[in-house]
Parts: structure tokens; C-alpha cells; sequence
């Protein structure tokens, strides 16, 4: 089967994707974007959380069909250039990465809750991330993240 | 395997009878988890996203017809007021990521006696619309619609069109038990609904039996409470004592067993509480609700 979509703004093409496989293997496996990660593959942990046509998801959860046509924007897209997006750069400075699996997934689904609520409360930033697992940090440094990325993006 | 990828609802209806071996998805968040851990190899994946008819609702007399390809993202957002029991189930649904994706009709679909959505559609007294290429539409009573484990009453050449739930007369309530708020398949869950204008009560138990299933007897014992106190029109206080009753009677419903989630003996303790406090809840609400009684 053959895929094209627009990934992080340009077109992508590929061939011979078996029709079961998922979006997130398409796009590390065969697009060479191996910023979204693979851990659980069953929606659950949210490490591989990309956006598609503007809406965030579990791209092990989607069928590398049902992206054909589509919009995707995986955390390699977030940036200018060099120039990291405010909520990465938030992450590094708040140390709000420890090994760094679960950092793309949340990175994403911090950066859709900014688009959608500019200054969000403190429970809409837990709901918001809550399908997102990090083993590590123990969560303090990743919310610290999102109120300075918040602040600065409302202070613009 | 081959990717099936109708666009319209004929052409759906069309290739799930000329392909019997392939598997319905929607937001592909149950079916691409048996593809990934390799418990299911059908013979084709038949895409139903490109649907449009599936992602519409509208108001169709006293119920919604709520297309199957609805996400619980937009029931949370756009059906609070007509389905607010779903519309509770619909937010603990997953995580923000599952409830954009996952639909109402892939809930049905896979019919497992922990999902959501089922507790709150038992309640309202939903009907699922099913249709077929050659037979066309029929619609099956939600609590027929279960036949087992992980089964439903859906025809080898049949697709969920939508399901049909009457519109919310009175306070609905849901609860679910888990390990955390999000993420989370219930160990038990539990709906109800008051529904003044005909002064009946539903139910809705999930996760504590082979199928999702109402408790009748509880319904009725309520309603006939509350009818002999006079407490529909009075709007007084709903005495605890019988709410306990009514949750004793919710839980004498449900046929639970141990499993990896909780035990049977837990199921049946949660299910009594979640019910005693949840029609407290909806009381509550009733009793503090301006909308006449139609």
C-alpha cells in the first residue's frame, strides 16, 4: 500500500506499507522521524503523541491508512529551525527531562494545550497531560514546564 | 491484508458484505492494539473514517442520533445538555489523545463489558441503528444489542449506522472506579438517570458482569418509592436509607468475578456505593432543576 500525507509540511511518499502497521511506524521506520517514540503500542503511555490534521493522538493507535491525505506535525515540526518553540525551550530550562523517552509525547501534548488554552489551571494541565507517562521525573519539573512555557506565550 | 477505504456509508455497507473477513475501525484505538500485539490478523481492515454520514448527530424527535464515528472528544463538547450521562463516561474515557480517536460506535463495536459508554446508553434507554446492503436499517434495543463477552447481536454483514438516545428529561449521573483518574478500564461502573417525565428511573452497570447490563429491579423498586412519597412533585429530600436500598439492589444485579482489575467481592461492594451516592447526586440536581417536568 502506499502512503502520502504532508508531514510537518512537506509531502512524503512511501511504498509497500503493510496495511496493519500503524502511523508510527511509517514515520520512524520509513520516514526517518524517530522523534515520536514506540513504547507501549497501545495508547497508553502517549510517547508517541503527534498531531493529526491539528488533532493530538497516539500515532501507534493510527492505521498508516488513515493518515493518507493527512496532516501530520510529529515534535521534529515544533521548532523554527534551530530555534526551539518556547514550551522546549521551557522543558530544558525547568529540567523537565530525565531520560528523555517520554519528552516528544509531552512536548506535543503540552504544546496542544497552549494552542487551546493560553493560561491553563493547574488540574487543566494534569487533565491535559494525563496520557502521558514519564517514569522518571516524577512530574513537578514537567508542570513547572508548562507554567513558564504558559506565561511566556501569554506575556508576548 | 487489505485496506478497505469506503467513502461513503452504501460503499461501507457494500464491501463489509463482500468482505465478511474484515475487521470494522474507527479511531482504531482497540482494533490497532490487537494489530500491534498480534492477536488479530484479518483479512482486511475496513476503514470507516472516511465516512462523513458517521460523524454527524442531530436531534431526531425525543432522541439524538448520534452517528457511530462521533468521538467522545466532540460528545464531551457538544452533547452536555441532550446526553449528559454519556457525555460524564465520554471524560473518563483514556486520556485527552484515546477520546479524540476513540468513538461511541467502536464502543459498541467491541462490545467488552468495561466500556464506557455502555453504563450511561443502558440508562437513557438507548437502541442501536445497524444497518445492512441488503436488508437496510434495524434497530436493536441496547440491552439486546450484548450477547456475550466481547459479542453483540450485529449480523456478520451489518455496520453500527448510530445509536439513538433519548434525550436527558432529568439528572443523569456516572461513576467508575479505577486505579487513577485517567487511563484507566473500570474495575465497576455505574449509570443512572431520572426520568421525570415519565417518572421512571434507568440504570446502567459495567465491568461487573459478561455484558454491560441495567438493574431492573432497582429501577422499578425507585421509581415506586419515589412515586408512593410523593417525592417527584415535592422535590424533597431524597432519604438515604433508600438509596442504600436501591444500591443493594444494584449490586444484587450484577454477576461479577476476580480478575487482574478486582475482585467479585470488591464489584459488588463498589457497585452498591457508586449507586447509593450517584442517584444521591442526581436527587440533588433534581431537586435544584427549574425545567418543569415535561
Amino acid at each position: 500500500m502506499r502512503i502520502t500525507c504532508t508531514v510537518n509540511g512537506t509531502g512524503q511518499e512511501v511504498d509497500d506499507v503493510w496495511a496493519g502497521e500503524s502511523l508510527l511506524y511509517v514515520l520512524r521506520e520509513r520516514m526517518g522521524l524517530p522523534g515520536a517514540k514506540n513504547a507501549c503500542e497501545q495508547g497508553e503511555c502517549g510517547s508517541c503523541t503527534v498531531y493529526l490534521d491539528g488533532e493530538p493522538v497516539c500515532a501507534c493507535l493510527v492505521a498508516a491508512g488513515q493518515a493518507i491525505g493527512r496532516e501530520v506535525t510529529t515534535v521534529e515540526g515544533l521548532a523554527d529551525g534551530e530555534r526551539l518553540h518556547p514550551v522546549q525551550e521551557a522543558f530544558v530550562e525547568c529540567g523537565a527531562v530525565q531520560c528523555g523517552f517520554c519528552t516528544p509525547g509531552l512536548v506535543v501534548a503540552a504544546h496542544d494545550l497552549l494552542e487551546r488554552v493560553p493560561r491553563p489551571s493547574d488540574p487543566e494541565i494534569r487533565e491535559a497531560l494525563a496520557g502521558n507517562l514519564c517514569r522518571c521525573t516524577g512530574y513537578e519539573k514537567i508542570l513547572d514546564a508548562v507554567r513558564l512555557a504558559a506565561e511566556r506565550q501569554t506575556r508576548r | 491484508m487489505d485496506f478497505l477505504q469506503p467513502t461513503t456509508w452504501s460503499e461501507a455497507l457494500t464491501l463489509r458484505a463482500e468482505r465478511p473477513d474484515a475487521l470494522a475501525i474507527a479511531g482504531g484505538t482497540d482494533v490497532m492494539v490487537d494489530l500491534n500485539f498480534d492477536r488479530r490478523r484479518p483479512g482486511a481492515l475496513l476503514d470507516l473514517g472516511r465516512v462523513a454520514e458517521l460523524r454527524e448527530w442531530q436531534v431526531a424527535g425525543d432522541r439524538v442520533r448520534l452517528g457511530a464515528g462521533v468521538s467522545y472528544a466532540r460528545v464531551i463538547e457538544e452533547l452536555g445538555t441532550q446526553l449528559p450521562g454519556l457525555a460524564m463516561a465520554s471524560r473518563t474515557v483514556g486520556s485527552p489523545q484515546i477520546r479524540v480517536r476513540g468513538t461511541v460506535g467502536g464502543n459498541l463495536g467491541s462490545s467488552s463489558p468495561a466500556g464506557d459508554a455502555h453504563p450511561p446508553l443502558l440508562a437513557a434507554g438507548a437502541a442501536v441503528e445497524v444497518a445492512s446492503a441488503a436488508r437496510g436499517s434495524r434497530e436493536i434495543p441496547l440491552g439486546e444489542f450484548y450477547t456475550g463477552v466481547k459479542r453483540n447481536a450485529l449480523a456478520p454483514d451489518e455496520l453500527i449506522a448510530a445509536v439513538l438516545v433519548p434525550t436527558a428529561t432529568g439528572p443523569q449521573q456516572f461513576s467508575k472506579i479505577g486505579t487513577r483518574n485517567a487511563m484507566v478500564i473500570a474495575v465497576a461502573a455505574f449509570a443512572c438517570a431520572l426520568h421525570p417525565d415519565r417518572r421512571g428511573v434507568g440504570t446502567g452497570i459495567g465491568s461487573a458482569a459478561p455484558t454491560p447490563r441495567r438493574a431492573p429491579d432497582a429501577e422499578v423498586f425507585l421509581a415506586g418509592e419515589l412515586e408512593g412519597a410523593g417525592l417527584w412533585e415535592s422535590r424533597g429530600e431524597l432519604p438515604e436509607t433508600l438509596a442504600r436500598a436501591f444500591g443493594e439492589r444494584v449490586a444484587a444485579a450484577a454477576s461479577p468475578i476476580d480478575d487482574v482489575r478486582g475482585s467479585a467481592a470488591y464489584r459488588l461492594h463498589s457497585l452498591a456505593v457508586m449507586a447509593r451516592r450517584s442517584v444521591m447526586w442526581a436527587w440533588a440536581q433534581y431537586q435544584h432543576d427549574l425545567r418543569k417536568a415535561a
